[in-house]
């Protein structure tokens, strides 16, 4: 690999968004590429919008993604896909679970959830693939293994070898939810070529 | 051995292998990991002060008795710490004393965005600016290095992206012959009164002039030579940025920001054609560098305020850094977190439609809608002292309230609310004790009965404390009650004197009681939609009817529902209960 690799992650405080990025940088460093990675921390975490950026590559210099853009979009919730959308290079890949967490600009406010964020998503990429791993999760067991359906469905994309994942996943995880992430982790990556895409 | 680490780690990785004796600090994004990472290290030794000025004295301490201190702070945080700061710069030290000032830009979790390196030239202190985590680990033992070798306090500045941000560090071999403590037997360098603090001052001049002599030679200050038609000045984690965007760009890049290695700049500036100066937040590095007569483009191409990224550092630079026009979508802000004990507590405050002078916490949140309940906040500890003022404006007592967290009020509450009282101010003042410092992610203060290391401590007693200040009423009450919680907010509004009221409750993220999740009954709920008023997460709204008048039916998710009540008894039908 000459190119770096990068991936923006979007999601919703408390979604295990940070985690994913801490797993994805250790899979690419046991690929042997060196790593960057950058999330906030603090007021956002209170069910506000995350967003954790990870590259990766032989010689990676910003921790933020630069212009164009990220390669690949992973999503965790359907309206931060949408925003996320933004942030994707032309021809870029977005994974979007299909779970929706209403904000409170909607609830309290006057906000809308836009009822066609699916199809708003698919529209602007025409590399959407959009999964219900929420669903995949919770058939798991909990849907704390949502981010592991979601990291499998971005291995099944050929982004670093799945040894390296698993590994990752290992180093990375706690110990006794190991197991339960590597079987998420294979259901995503079985999901991701066949899946919901839509183009 | 290659670790992925954050700034922070970095930090508190060097620190520990720095031999330091203590690391101090006060909670504060994006700060807080650090000394959290310290504490967990083997032969790693960290606190929490109550405040950053108390931290720095504390280390300052350390380091005149003989060995090694980390201070850690957020850039506000150095503000209050700013007294010894400056006075500290003209004793010296002993033991070598780094204070970690970690900026915000763009204020992810701040009240402002000001730039510490101000503090590094008015304190006449230097400064180094990491850019990643290696160097983050690497200065941090060179700052314990340069304070012994120039006798002086060395400011570490990093800002959130180099704080939060992870890359790969190979740390250094860890220090083992650590020196012995000695008391401080030296009055004329450290006993600053007149006579002896202008010697110092001298000293202090002439030591700005040999770190800047030593950092025009030391590796540190890199000029990286490539194609000249483009020279760029930077430091931090905008020197990744401009490698990023303009690659074939010579870059001088600085590690000591404070005092400029002005040789070195002069002679980069004389390799190149056009000179740039990336600098995020103010023209510090441009304002020195015009006033020793070097042009450099800088302020005019970049913006003065918010964080950088790659794409503003490009199109500063003339290079292209297209994006996608922004889609207009329903924000996402922060919330209360459902079970807050804050929420009730605002949700009363709105009802009795008084003046809220508030304060640094969580529960600044109470200013977002829909509770919408605050009028004031500015930095920590100031809700007492703009209570106390407001009354002084003229404004009639009964109808303000301040409103405080314990720890922001172990912080920096205590000496306006004695300064309310000796004054013979009246007002009403909430602490509103969570038994926790949440906002930066639940760390210990000397409220909560445990040390930084969750040891058990001592627990100072806030009813008591307020009581010796000479508050004469003073009452606990609990925040989940609404009702009673009214009647007594509004008792200590009508009391001729100061009133504390601690409404107290654990934060929702720390260890508490489990209660029942609440439920909406569909067939009674009259859709009147008040409990969608109390900005609870845990209760959504789905739209029903047609017509003018479109109405919302509330839905609780029992998941999310932390079973507090507070919605159940604001229902007017009295049709919110517990899930059985």
């Amino acid at each position: 690999m000459t190119q770096t690799m990068n991936i923006l992650i979007v999601g919703v405080g408390g979604q295990g968004i940070v985690l994913a990025g801490d797993v994805i940088g250790m899979a690419a460093r046991l690929a042997g590429l060196e790593a960057k990675a950058s999330e906030v921390h603090g007021m956002s975490q209170r069910g506000g919008s995350v967003v954790s950026e990870v590259r990766f590559g032989e010689t990676v210099y910003s921790p933020l993604i630069p212009p164009p853009g990220a390669d690949y979009l992973l999503a965790f919730e359907t309206l931060e896909g949408l925003r996320g959308l933004e942030r994707l290079r032309p021809g870029g890949v977005a994974i979007v679970n299909t779970q929706r967490i209403i904000p409170s600009s909607v609830t309290y406010g006057t906000a809308v959830y836009p009822a066609d964020a699916e199809a708003q998503i698919a529209a602007r990429c025409p590399n959407a693939v959009l999964l219900d791993a929420i669903a995949v999760a919770i058939a798991l067991g909990t849907p704390r293994a949502v981010n592991s359906v979601l990291m499998g469905a971005l291995a099944g994309h050929g982004v670093l070898p799945t040894a390296c994942w698993e590994r990752a996943i290992r180093h990375v995880v706690k110990p006794r939810f190991v197991e339960l992430n590597i079987t998420a982790f294979r259901r995503g990556l079985e999901l991701a070529p066949a899946g919901t895409r839509r183009a | 051995m290659e670790l992925i680490l954050t700034g922070n780690a970095a930090i508190a990785l060097a620190a520990r292998d720095a031999g330091v004796a203590l690391g101090v600090g006060y909670p504060g994004t994006p700060s807080t990991e650090t000394l959290e990472n310290l504490a967990r290290l083997e032969g790693g030794v960290a606190q929490w002060a109550p405040n950053e000025k108390v931290a720095l004295e504390v280390g300052v301490g350390v380091a005149f008795g003989g060995r090694r201190a980390l201070v850690t702070m957020k850039h506000v945080g150095l503000n209050v710490a700013a007294d010894p700061l400056f006075t500290a710069s003209y004793t010296g030290v002993a033991g070598g004393l780094a204070v970690l000032v970690a900026d915000d830009p763009g204020m992810h979790s701040s009240q402002n965005e000001q730039d510490s390196r101000h503090y590094a030239r008015a304190a006449k202190v230097p400064m180094l600016e990491p850019s990643d985590s290696q160097e983050a680990y690497e200065f941090t033992r060179l700052a314990f290095q340069l304070s012994e070798q120039f006798d002086t306090p060395v400011l570490l500045r990093t800002t959130t992206r180099l704080s939060h941000g992870k890359s790969t560090v190979t740390p250094g071999q860890r220090e083992t012959a650590l020196p012995a403590p000695q008391p401080p037997m030296n009055p004329a360098k450290y006993v600053m009164v007149p006579a002896f603090a202008r010697v110092r001052h001298r000293l202090v001049e002439e030591r700005q002039r040999r770190v800047r002599e030593w950092a025009n030679a030391a590796p540190l200050t890199r000029a990286e030579l490539r194609d000249t038609a483009v020279g760029i000045i930077t430091s931090g984690i905008n020197y990744q940025y401009v490698r990023e965007v303009a690659p074939t760009a010579s870059v001088l890049k600085l590690g000591l920001v404070y005092p400029l290695p002005l040789e070195a700049i002069r002679a980069f500036a004389a390799r190149v054609e056009t000179l740039y100066v990336v600098e995020e937040l103010d023209p510090i590095i441009e304002e020195q560098l015009a006033a020793a007569g070097i042009a450099v483009i800088g302020k005019e191409r970049f913006p003065p305020l918010g964080e950088f990224t790659p794409a503003v550092v490009a199109t500063g630079l003339g290079l292209p850094a297209a994006e996608l026009p922004t889609l207009e979508l329903p924000t996402r802000p922060p919330a209360m977190c459902p079970g807050c004990p804050h929420r009730g507590v605002f949700w009363t405050l709105k009802k009795l439609g008084v003046t809220v002078a508030g304060d640094i916490g969580c529960y600044t949140l109470g200013v977002a809608p829909p509770l919408s309940a605050m009028d004031t906040c500015v930095c920590m500890g100031a809700s007492i002292g703009v209570a106390h003022g407001l009354e002084r404006a003229g404004i009639n007592p009964a109808t303000v309230v301040g409103v405080i967290g314990d720890s922001t009020f172990l912080h920096s509450g205590i000496t306006p609310l004695l300064d309310m009282v000796y004054n013979g101010s009246r007002g009403t003042i909430l602490i509103l004790d969570n038994g926790t410092t949440a906002m930066t992610g639940r760390q210990e203060h000397a409220g909560t009965g445990k040390t930084l290391t969750g040891a058990e401590a001592p627990r100072v007693d806030l009813e008591a404390l307020c009581r010796v200040l000479g508050v004469p009423d003073v009452d606990v009450i609990d925040p989940y009650a609404l009702d009673a919680m009214e009647a007594r907010i509004k008792q200590a509004l009508a009391f001729e004197g100061v009133s504390v009221i601690i409404a107290r409750r654990p934060c929702m993220l720390i260890p508490h009681e489990d209660y029942p999740a609440q439920q909406v009954n569909e067939e009674l709920c009259k859709l009147c939609g008040r409990c969608l008023r109390i900005g609870c997460p845990a209760i959504t709204k789905t739209p029903v009817g047609e017509g003018e008048q479109p109405r919302s039916r509330p839905e609780i998710n029992a998941l999310l529902c932390e079973g507090c009540a507070v919605c159940a008894q604001l229902c007017p039908f009295a049709v919110i209960t517990n899930t059985v």
